[in-house]
């Protein structure tokens, strides 16, 4: 039996998607910040392959093309087109919608006030080559672990103790440098209960390969059940 | 045409050969020839390409699985470092400089550099330097915190043994061969064209080696400064980049991507220089768009140095910034479009010709064009947050490097080789190579793309089972071992051909540019005689140009005076105004560069009475060798016969060596400019900066010393007056006024400094104080000394009335030192006192 294409179609993205997921991969995103990047992400890809194969295809047939004999002037004239359409319209037009969808979504990434309520808030602290993880109000202390609630803004204020680090957990989005004397704040708000991973992402030293975090993230009431719990220490 | 016929052609490249050739021997190490020197460094930048590509491939073996230890963290964060460090520094740079110094002349119709001796000494510098590096990775002490050495990391806190240091003192060795090259070539173009190359007269590659050379200018001294800086605070405690005093980690990345976004650029313009070259020849016509390109690489050029930021993009700079740095990054692609379109349209209105070179121009195209479409990705901020410091930014920059770099340098590498040895490649091993190359890379790189989206940072030495990284990885390090097939291909093609290559005939590929007219290979005077060059295309245009070049039939044919002579030109309209004489062999570079490596080493080894007395030797040789100038019995003596047509450079009151002097006062400008940066960044950024309890110089000796500096400048400005109209007050005593004030002003400087209550280990207000009067010093020592010595000359006749050149050579750098003096104390000492600070 032959499959129809729409079966095709099915498995190839299935395969794709999976060869997509993982516990740190960006392209599995489980968040809104996360899922944007990685949208912007597929839109560039298809974009430049389109434009890649155009500008390799036009290449070969210039150069494979049955040769013909160009008279100066007409010669001059297809410079000219080639260079103000290819070099300058081609660009431009590339560049204005990438930075028109592109940068409101960095924009939204941004620790900006709330409307209502405030976000929680942890301390992160890089050490060569843990993270040390605060909540100061439950006076609550970890290391390499740290839990959130879903669906509810966090800050995390980064620094560093020693070098500088940079904070990573791809599924939940962006990556922010912790440094020494620096206290930048990362805003991140997980989608739905679940474990996630992160790792150091600046090179750090001798155990850089091993600085990993993870990341639990539980409902409201079970997050708020574990500050209980573990805030009573 | 009055003297050519007096010659026989035979005779004539015997008497030349006998001027411009090198000694005998061991004696070649004391050469300064252009041709030589610049296979020199193109060969020892191979050398360092393939120690390179082997520390690639064992970082491959290391990742090929999952959760293996075969090199350990240790030892992979040496290899990863290095392997940049080398790719960088000691191949990527310096060989494209070999490639610019070996081309130029021939390019521009001249006989040599203007600066042959700083050839050799940039040369020597890059290999001691070069070999500093390299061996620590045999002591087990080589650098380990990355290339780009982000503090605190790097600092000797993190980072206590000398890895730190062998990279800060070796790449800073090497670098003074890049600025050298970037002054000798940025002068030369300008300078010594052969007669009627007006700029736009320029074959491309020269516009494309002009932009390589003033960027090197303007872009290594960023980098050096701050190299200087981290080894200062490395050594003594000095505060730059220490948070705890006022200093400030990000300072330093800010100073080295100001370096490190324009070295791409520095990179690819060259390589980009070699297509605009070898392509349109295959193409059988002209470059299409000949000042689209010179506006694409002018353009280049100056986006390139407004887009550092964007590799700093997760380092919690304001997003409005964050956002003009992406436009600016994204500019970028405008002058790139134009250049590949440009490209584009050679070959669709021309003739191709399909061969070697073309098929590496080919590899480069599709390479190139996706690492420049990732980059453009990469300049999207919040895209960029998600993808730094990933193996994604690591496949994008191999794609941009070596596509844009390593294809275009072996397409010419197959273009030139016959201009290069007279013989000709095998095409069969070149196909092969290419093929294994091509898809060794992309096997490499294209898929380490998803290794990076799919969360794999850079940098880290293993990772663990489930990752999801396991096949792409083993597909990255089998893809690297193909390709390293590819180079050995290629190696073993040159190998051959040496001995089996067939002989090349003249001009093979029916090129049009003017290196395809000396013998194949070149003699080391290039041309037995100089003809006029009004045209972009002279062997299209005249396809015997060559001939009649070598039958001595054009000018500067003379040889019994024994100089060696090539034209010096006006830098718009090439109208000759003078005849160059160049130093012959000389053995001060060498021994310049032998006692700069003693230096260097005395600061590796912290043994500090060593490396002073270095430089104590340092400046005996480098001064004794500019005695060798001018009318000095090594140089151009009086005695022996002048030519009649032009008269001899240092005749005149403007030569190479005026230029020369402004062009590296611009380098040194930007380093002081650089200082300021930092300065005014600590200042307003570093999160614990502190101003001492007051300031600790003193204004009123400060203003003395300038006033004595003014005094002085002003009576050299007169001295020089008198020479331009050759007359005025006796030289000597002149001379000695300015030294004299000169002397008065670098004591009373002197004094400040060692006076003031100056605490750098404490803060970082007096770090950079007490830099900042160290660099007026020197520059106020120098000029003293250098004064002194034109004293000297007059006293020996080679300086006079009727020979200013060297006087007036020496005017720009008083100008700039009493610039410097009083910019240094508005900067330094008014403006904080009007902010209340200090």
């Amino acid at each position: 039996m032959v499959p129809s294409i729409a079966t095709v179609l099915a498995g190839i993205s299935l395969l794709i998607l999976s060869g997509c997921s993982g516990p740190y991969s960006t392209l599995d995103p489980a968040s809104q910040s996360a899922r944007e990047v990685a949208i912007i992400w597929w839109w560039m890809f298809a974009v430049s392959v389109q434009v890649l194969l155009g500008v390799v295809a036009l290449w070969l047939y210039a150069m494979f093309r049955p040769q013909r004999h160009f008279s100066q002037p007409r010669a001059q004239r297809i410079q000219n087109q080639w260079v103000i359409w290819g070099g300058l319209v081609l660009p431009t037009v590339a560049i204005i919608p990438l930075l028109v969808f592109g940068l409101p979504v960095g924009h939204r990434m941004l620790p900006l006030p709330l409307e209502e309520g405030e976000p929680v808030t942890i301390q992160v602290t890089g050490h060569q080559w843990w993270w040390q993880v605060r909540y100061p109000q439950q006076g609550i202390e970890l290391q390499d672990e740290m839990h959130l609630p879903a669906g509810v803004p966090v800050d995390i204020e980064l620094t560093s103790a020693d070098v500088i680090h940079s904070f990573w957990v791809p599924r939940l989005g962006r990556k922010l440098d912790a440094i020494p004397a620096y206290h930048h704040v990362l805003r991140l708000q997980a989608d739905e209960p679940g474990v996630y991973y992160g790792q150091c992402a600046e090179f750090c030293g001798f155990g850089h390969a091993h600085m990993l975090i993870t990341v639990h993230v539980h409902s409201l009431e079970d997050y708020n059940a574990w500050l209980e719990e573990v805030g009573d220490e | 045409m009055s003297n050519p016929g007096a010659t026989e052609p035979r005779e004539l490249h015997r008497r030349l050969q006998a001027i411009w050739a090198n000694l005998p021997g061991f004696g070649t190490l004391s050469a300064v020839n252009h041709t030589s020197i610049g296979r020199r460094f193109m060969v020892t930048g191979a050398f360092f390409f393939l120690v390179g590509g082997l520390l690639a491939m064992l970082i491959r073996t290391q990742l090929a699985l999952p959760e293996q230890d075969i090199v350990g963290a240790h030892l992979y964060n040496q290899l990863f470092t290095m392997h940049g460090t080398v790719m960088m520094f000691l191949f990527a740079i310096p060989i494209l400089e070999g490639f610019a110094i070996y081309m130029v002349p021939k390019l521009i119709g001249a006989r040599d550099l203007v600066f042959p001796r700083i050839s050799s000494l940039g040369y020597y510098c890059y290999l001691f330097g070069g070999m500093i590096i390299l061996f620590s990775l045999f002591f087990g002490v080589a650098p380990d915190s990355g290339w780009f050495m982000y503090t605190p990391l790097s600092g000797s806190e993190f980072s206590p043994g000398p890895g730190s240091d062998v990279w800060l003192l070796g790449v800073t060795f090497v670098e003074i061969s890049a600025l050298a090259a970037g002054v000798e070539l940025t002068v030369s173009i300008l300078r010594s064209r052969s007669q009627g190359m007006t700029l736009r007269h320029m074959p491309i590659l020269c516009w494309y080696l002009l932009a390589m050379s003033l960027m090197i200018v303007f872009g290594f001294p960023p980098l050096i400064l701050a190299s200087i800086l981290l080894e200062i605070e490395r050594a003594t405690g000095l505060i730059f980049f220490e948070v705890a005093g006022g200093g400030d980690p990000i300072l330093w990345q800010h100073l080295f991507w100001l370096f490190g976004h324009p070295e791409v650029y520095i990179i690819f313009l060259p390589a980009a220089g070699i297509v605009s070259t070898v392509l349109p020849v295959f193409a059988q016509r002209p470059i299409v768009g000949y000042r689209w390109l010179v506006l694409a690489i002018i353009l280049t050029g100056f986006i390139s140095f407004g887009l550092w930021v964007h590799h700093m993009f997760t380092v919690g700079i304001p997003h409005l910034a964050q956002a003009f740095f992406s436009v600016a990054s994204m500019l970028v692609a405008i002058p790139t479009g134009i250049q590949i379109f440009a490209w584009l349209a050679t070959l669709w209105t021309g003739r191709v010709i399909f061969s070697l070179p073309m098929l590496w121009i080919f590899g480069f195209l599709v390479i190139f064009v996706a690492g420049g479409l990732t980059g453009v990705m990469l300049a999207l901020a919040p895209f960029n947050w998600q993808v730094h410091d990933t193996h994604f930014v690591v496949a994008h920059m191999h794609y941009v490097l070596v596509g844009g770099m390593f294809f275009p340098l072996i397409a010419g590498l197959y273009y030139w080789l016959p201009q290069l040895t007279g013989r000709m490649p095998s095409d069969l091993l070149g196909k092969t190579g290419f093929w294994l190359t091509f898809l060794g890379f992309n096997g490499t790189f294209l898929v380490m793309h998803l290794t990076g989206l799919l969360g794999m940072p850079r940098r880290v030495y293993t990772y663990a089972s489930g990752t999801g990284w396991e096949w792409t990885n083993l597909v990255s390090s089998l893809g690297g071992f193909v390709m390293a097939a590819g180079v050995a291909m290629i190696i073993l093609d040159v190998a051959l051909h040496f001995r089996y290559g067939q002989r090349a005939p003249r001009n093979p590929w029916n090129a049009d540019t003017l290196e395809w007219a000396t013998a194949m290979p070149p003699a080391p005077y290039n041309f037995a005689s100089l003809a006029p060059l009004p045209t972009r295309h002279p062997l299209w245009d005249n396809p015997e140009l060559g001939e009649s070049m070598a039958q001595g039939q054009h000018g500067l044919t003379s040889t019994g005076h024994g100089r060696r002579e090539t034209y010096g030109s006006d830098a718009v309209t090439g109208r000759i105004l003078h005849i160059i004489h160049l130093p012959t062999n000389s053995w001060w570079p060498l021994a310049a560069a032998l006692s700069l490596a003693v230096v260097f080493m005395g600061l590796l080894l912290r043994i500090y009475p060593l490396a002073l007395v270095g430089v104590g030797v340092t400046a005996v040789f480098v001064l004794r060798w500019s005695w060798e100038n001018g009318v000095h019995p090594n140089a151009a003596p009086l005695n022996v016969s002048e030519p009649e047509d032009y008269p001899l450079h240092s005749r005149t009151q403007d030569g190479p060596g005026l230029w020369g002097m402004v062009v590296a006062l611009m380098a040194n400008g930007t380093l002081y400019l650089s200082l300021l940066f930092g300065w005014f960044y600590l200042w307003t950024v570093a999160p614990l900066w502190t101003l001492p309890p007051e300031n600790p110089l003193s204004l009123a000796p400060l203003l003395l010393s300038g006033v004595l500096l003014t005094l002085a400048v002003i009576g050299y400005q007169q001295l020089v007056t008198g020479l331009r109209r050759r007359r005025g007050r006796p030289l000597k005593r002149q001379l000695w006024w300015v030294t004299g004030l000169g002397l008065g002003h670098f004591l009373l400087l002197l004094w400040v400094l060692v006076s003031a209550p100056l605490e750098g280990t404490v803060r970082a207000h007096d770090a950079v104080l007490t830099v900042m009067l160290y660099y007026l010093l020197i520059h106020s020592g120098t000029g003293v000394v250098l004064t002194a010595l034109q004293g000297l000359r007059v006293g020996y006749g080679y300086v006079s009335h009727n020979l200013p050149y060297e006087t007036i050579v020496l005017r720009p750098f008083w100008l700039y030192t009493l610039g410097i003096y009083w910019l240094g104390l508005a900067a330094f000492v008014l403006l904080p006192m009007a902010w209340g600070g200090g």
